[in-house]
């Protein structure tokens, strides 16, 4: 039975790894510019997690074979070093590994959270609610109306709470169902949650992003293709957690001013 | 006749009369078995709520049969709603987590043998463990109570995120009463599992017996030991959180809801409160709760595997030190479940680099049982197989958590099937073969009889193959972005391909699933026709193996066990063979090697 | 608390060296030592509860919707006599004599100190719930604020740890005047350190509460 169980674990860890070394199951294409740094760092991480996950297992199988069934009166024998070579193994490749990872981290997470964004980035608010995303552009003045969530009626499309019979910012600002933003040029996503906690997630733009309810949180980022992508969340909201989306509609810059254009004169 | 230094009064007298000694009882061992098979009711409702998950994820218009008298509103006529789905996921998670895998590992094994491997008649306070298991049971049967209100069991997860979990009954379906019964039965199993920490800590530091140092505790025990000192600083901020959460429900408090929020289309009467406050207590007992649920498994392991290889480990002390190291930075680390939760994302950098340290002691450990193996005379029976295929799932596991550790990486994998396939490995399936093992190994103590070990081994084989094909494939579904938590997959990119992926886990979990019931049909007929078992069939060292199988019940007769050795003296010459026995005055000789 | 001595005199099996000698000498069992590590643990798992409501408190505190609320000065009050109740039943502590098992013929100044104790913790709760009714007649009630909420939660907690080591403390009181029983020395001395840790922890909390609230 040792040796049955020997070759079965050798069996399914080649099994396992053929699917991410044949790459079967692919991230889908990076379309940010600060993506590139997350992709490296996950694969160099797969680079050392695959041959750690097939070295231990490839190492079990091999000992189990070997050392279960032996000959009566085989010696019992001691891995040369004993434990000390062990935490010094350990302690070097995992901190080695703990290092490289940690500093290309520090540049990874940083692109996202610890740089400033633009002064001219495009402004957007997107708000999260059950089981629907909003966004809303700032309109000509630039200045978004306050949220009013007493004033909230979605059945007169008003998602917002938005006043813009006695607030002037509130009368220019334009509603969408869709994210629609011009490509390479940097957008700053405000993020608001009307009722409990949500998520904005894009897997080709490797962004995600809670809302919190209570917290004005935003993030940045470059959009560099245009094409439609998904934006689900993934954070349990209730029970349309699992329908909740929407589209990030990344457009040439022309077609995005035409598509703006449009929007603004039909408020 | 043995003596002893310190004099010891009787714990408490001998149990007369069938309550005394089946069901109120204060005898450590029966209340070790109760917790046992509440453990095992518990995993076979969660096993079938998961069975019940998986179907519907691949056929979700299907009629299962049944399910209707279950729930008439969550499943009408036998097809699952989406809300129904997400309280059967709630459940799943909350029993699993709580009442398996603190209950088996820790609460089952430790109150069974802690006492008996250190040499002690039985718990310091045997009427605070038997409090603490009523306790438990209590909370499970609040629990369960959410199943048969008509609003059916809550939809928050087992995790409860507010506001989704405070706001009440406009969250949803069984957000009224469904989540408040969640609240008082984790608030009991608080208190249950700290009644019980506080015993195993007492026990173990003042209950030894002579010539039993600390450093001559089995690793099984020592990790016991280290368990309830993480329990004990868990649940005591698990049961202020879940207070709190009550109060926001029913009292109108505002500790996690903040100002504005519009609930199906209702403005709700709350303000200043915090989301992020519940996400860092609730992860504050989150996290060393994981490594609750997994190191006493990692203890049963290592004890088995010795006996199995009959040679020690290459160093029992530095295992025991990486399992304290690993207690100590469990505590440090519980941000990385809110990498991209709005906390501030320099703590999110802070907090990864304990959870990438904690790398090193379980590396420390893997290494360890592997060289320990080098040279070993491994025999095979089912008990050891289960200990050695916990070694290739916590790799497996373990692995995966490298990634999920860097925050950058988690911003893509966060709330994907990704995570769910790492906690799975390690707690679902690794934590669980440590159970699965330790029964094998210690059934024959605790009844008298033997298990079938051709049954066992079969159960082996369907469950190591079954898990891997189950779980692995979740890894591949979080690199392509699958999100968790979903009762239907309708993203663009979920195409055939991977629906095919999520039947094969489907069918692997249903197959993987009935062997279960090998070892409960093993289990179950052993107790009664199981070959009778000798006072020690493994022929091994540590004191649970110096008594009768079953023992009495004050353990050690009158005679009060003195210890001379360490507890792994294998492959030795010894009067009885390859080893020596921690109680016995015999020197040992190392055989010539 | 724990597991106090066995009722049936068969099964206690003291060696004759532990037993209350002329020299006073008290021999700790391992069933002692273990209570007190109890006790120690409990206060410990205490300690850490109320630390998480603390930093819950902290937490919460920061927003802006705080409010600023006086608390009812019959809080001094009690915090009085909660403090006296300390010193009796230390007083107590030491006026009960014995060995290792309190003699109660020759101790009957400790349970008079006993019997002061109990009082004193029963009107420390009762001003307590005299506190609570002059916040109610503010119109400050659980959920009215931030800061009377955690008010509430934070005292309510502590009169009930303080109602269950009254309830222990009724119940010790009753074993030592049964003559016919005999209670552990080291029993009751957890009990003390229990209470101690009661005043010790309102202490706490009354200071946080008046720097905080």
């Amino acid at each position: 039975m040792g040796k049955i169980f020997a070759v079965v674990l050798v069996i399914i860890a080649l099994a396992s790894a053929y699917p991410i070394i044949s790459n079967k199951y692919a991230m889908p294409e990076d379309i940010s510019t600060h993506g590139h740094l997350i992709d490296e760092q996950l694969h160099e991480t797969m680079w050392e997690a695959g041959l750690s996950f097939l070295g231990a297992q490839l190492v079990l199988a091999y000992f189990v074979w070997v050392f279960t069934n032996r000959k009566a009166g085989s010696p019992l024998k001691t891995f040369p070093g004993g434990a000390k070579v062990m935490v010094i193994a350990a302690i070097l490749f995992v901190g080695t590994e703990i290092l490289a990872l940690g500093v290309m981290g520090q540049k990874a997470w940083g692109s996202v959270y610890f740089t400033a964004p633009k002064p001219d980035a495009l402004q957007v608010q997107a708000q999260a609610g059950q089981f629907a995303y909003y966004f809303r552009y700032p309109g000509a003045d630039g200045k978004f109306g306050a949220i009013h969530p007493d004033k909230i009626d979605e059945g007169n499309q008003n998602y917002f709470g938005l006043d813009p019979a006695n607030e002037v910012e509130a009368r220019d600002d334009v509603v969408s169902g869709e994210l629609v933003v011009p490509a390479n040029r940097e957008v700053q996503l405000l993020m608001h949650a009307k009722d409990v906690g949500h998520s904005f997630y894009v897997r080709e733009l490797r962004i995600q992003q809670d809302f919190v309810p209570g917290l004005d949180l935003a993030i940045h980022f470059t959009a560099t293709k245009v094409g439609k992508y998904e934006i689900i969340c993934t954070q349990l909201c209730g029970l349309g957690h699992y329908n909740m989306k929407a589209y990030l509609n990344v457009m040439s810059p022309e077609d995005y001013d035409k598509w703006m254009k449009t929007q603004e004169a039909a408020q | 006749m043995q003596e002893t230094s310190v004099p010891q009064a009787h714990v408490h007298a001998p149990p007369e009369g069938f309550i005394r000694k089946h069901v109120f009882s204060l005898d450590h061992k029966v209340i070790g078995k109760q917790y046992y098979g509440l453990a095992l009711v518990a995993v076979f409702l969660g096993m079938a709520l998961s069975w019940l998950m998986r179907l519907h994820l691949v056929w979700p218009n299907a009629k299962v049969p049944g399910l209707e008298l279950l729930s008439k509103v969550g499943a009408p006529g036998g097809v699952m709603t989406p809300e129904y789905y997400l309280s059967l996921l709630t459940m799943h998670g909350t029993l699993m987590v709580f009442f398996v895998l603190t209950n088996a590992p820790f609460a089952a094994f430790g109150n069974y043998f802690l006492p008996i491997q250190i040499g002690a008649e039985d718990m310091a306070f045997p009427r605070f463990n038997m409090m603490s298991f009523w306790v438990t049971f209590t909370a499970f049967l609040v629990l369960i109570t959410a199943f048969i209100i008509p609003d059916g069991p809550p939809i928050a997860g087992w995790t409860s995120y507010a506001p989704l979990s405070a706001v009440g009954k406009d969250a949803g379906p069984g957000m009224q009463f469904g989540e408040s019964l969640w609240g008082l039965s984790i608030a009991l199993f608080c208190i249950g599992s700290l009644l019980g920490a506080l015993n195993f800590i007492a026990t173990t530091l003042d209950l030894r017996a002579k010539g039993m140092t600390l450093m001559r505790m089995p690793i099984s025990t020592w990790a016991w030991f280290i368990t309830s000192c993480i329990a004990l600083l868990a649940f005591a901020v698990l049961l202020p959180a879940c207070i709190l959460l009550v109060l926001d429900r029913h009292a109108g408090t505002s500790f996690f809801i903040p100002a504005g929020l519009v609930v199906s289309d209702r403005l709700q009467p709350h303000s200043g409160g915090s989301p992020l406050l519940w996400q860092h207590l609730f992860w504050f007992f989150g996290h060393p709760e994981v490594y609750i649920a997994i190191l006493p498994s990692m203890g049963i392991v290592s004890h088995i595997l010795i006996n199995s290889m009959r040679k020690p480990l290459l160093s029992a002390k530095v295992v025991i030190y990486s399992m304290m190291s690993i207690g100590f930075l469990s505590y440090m680390v519980w941000g990385h479940h809110m990498f991209v939760s709005g906390m501030n994302p320099m703590s999110s950098l802070a907090f990864s680099f304990p959870t990438l340290t904690i790398t090193i002691p379980a590396t420390v450990m893997t290494l360890i049982w592997l060289g320990s193996l080098y040279g070993a005379d491994i025999q095979i029976n089912s008990a050891s197989l289960f200990a050695l295929g916990f070694i290739s799932m916590f790799v497996s596991g373990g692995v995966s958590g490298f990634f999920l550790a860097q925050p950058s990486i988690d911003i893509y994998l966060h709330g994907t099937y990704f995570v769910v396939g790492h906690f799975h490995l390690v707690m679902g399936v690794a934590s669980l073969f440590g159970v699965f093992a330790g029964t094998y190994f210690w059934f024959p103590k605790m009844s008298g009889r033997m298990m079938n070990d051709n049954l066992g081994k079969l159960h082996f084989l369907i469950t190591f193959i079954g898990a891997y094909c189950i779980f692995m494939p979740f890894h591949y579904l979080g690199l392509v972005g699958n999100v968790r938590r979903y009762s239907s997959f309708v993203d663009d990119f979920m195409g055939p391909d991977l629906m095919s992926l999520h039947k094969f886990i489907t069918i692997s979990a249903l197959i993987t699933g009935a062997a279960q019931f090998i070892f409960l049909f093993n289990l179950i007929y052993s107790r009664f026709k199981g070959a009778p078992a000798s006072d020690n069939p493994w022929n091994a060292t540590t004191l649970e193996w110096s008594i009768p199988s079953p023992p009495p019940w004050n353990n050690f007769g009158d005679k009060h066990p003195i210890v001379y050795h360490d507890p792994y003296q294998y492959g030795v010459r010894g009067n009885k063979g390859d080893f020596v026995m921690q109680d016995s005055p015999e020197q040992s000789i190392v055989s010539g090697d | 608390m724990s597991s106090a001595s066995t009722v049936n005199s068969h099964a206690v099996a003291l060696p004759a060296a532990s037993a209350p000698a002329a020299s006073g000498v008290i021999a700790e069992t391992s069933a002692d030592r273990a209570s007190r590590s109890g006790i120690w643990l409990g206060l410990f798992t205490i300690t850490m509860s109320f630390a998480a409501f603390t930093s819950a408190l902290f937490v919460r505190e920061g927003t802006s919707d705080w409010g600023h609320i006086v608390l009812p000065s019959i809080l001094y009050f009690n915090t009085f006599l909660l403090l006296c109740s300390s010193a009796t039943i230390e007083i107590s502590r030491r006026c009960l004599s014995g060995g290792r098992l309190i003699d109660a013929q020759k101790s009957r100044k400790g349970i008079v100190w006993l019997l002061f104790t109990l009082l004193l913790g029963i009107a420390f709760c009762v001003g307590q719930f005299m506190a609570w009714q002059q916040l109610r007649a503010e119109g400050l009630y659980l959920a009215t604020n931030p800061n009377s909420s955690f008010f509430y939660v934070l005292t309510c907690m502590h009169v009930l740890h303080l109602v269950a080591g009254i309830a222990v403390l009724t119940y010790l009181t009753g074993r030592i005047l049964a003559t016919h029983r005999t209670l552990r020395r080291s029993l009751f001395d957890n009990v003390a350190i229990y209470w101690h840790f009661l005043g010790i922890l309102w202490v706490y909390l009354f200071g946080l509460c008046l720097m905080k609230l």
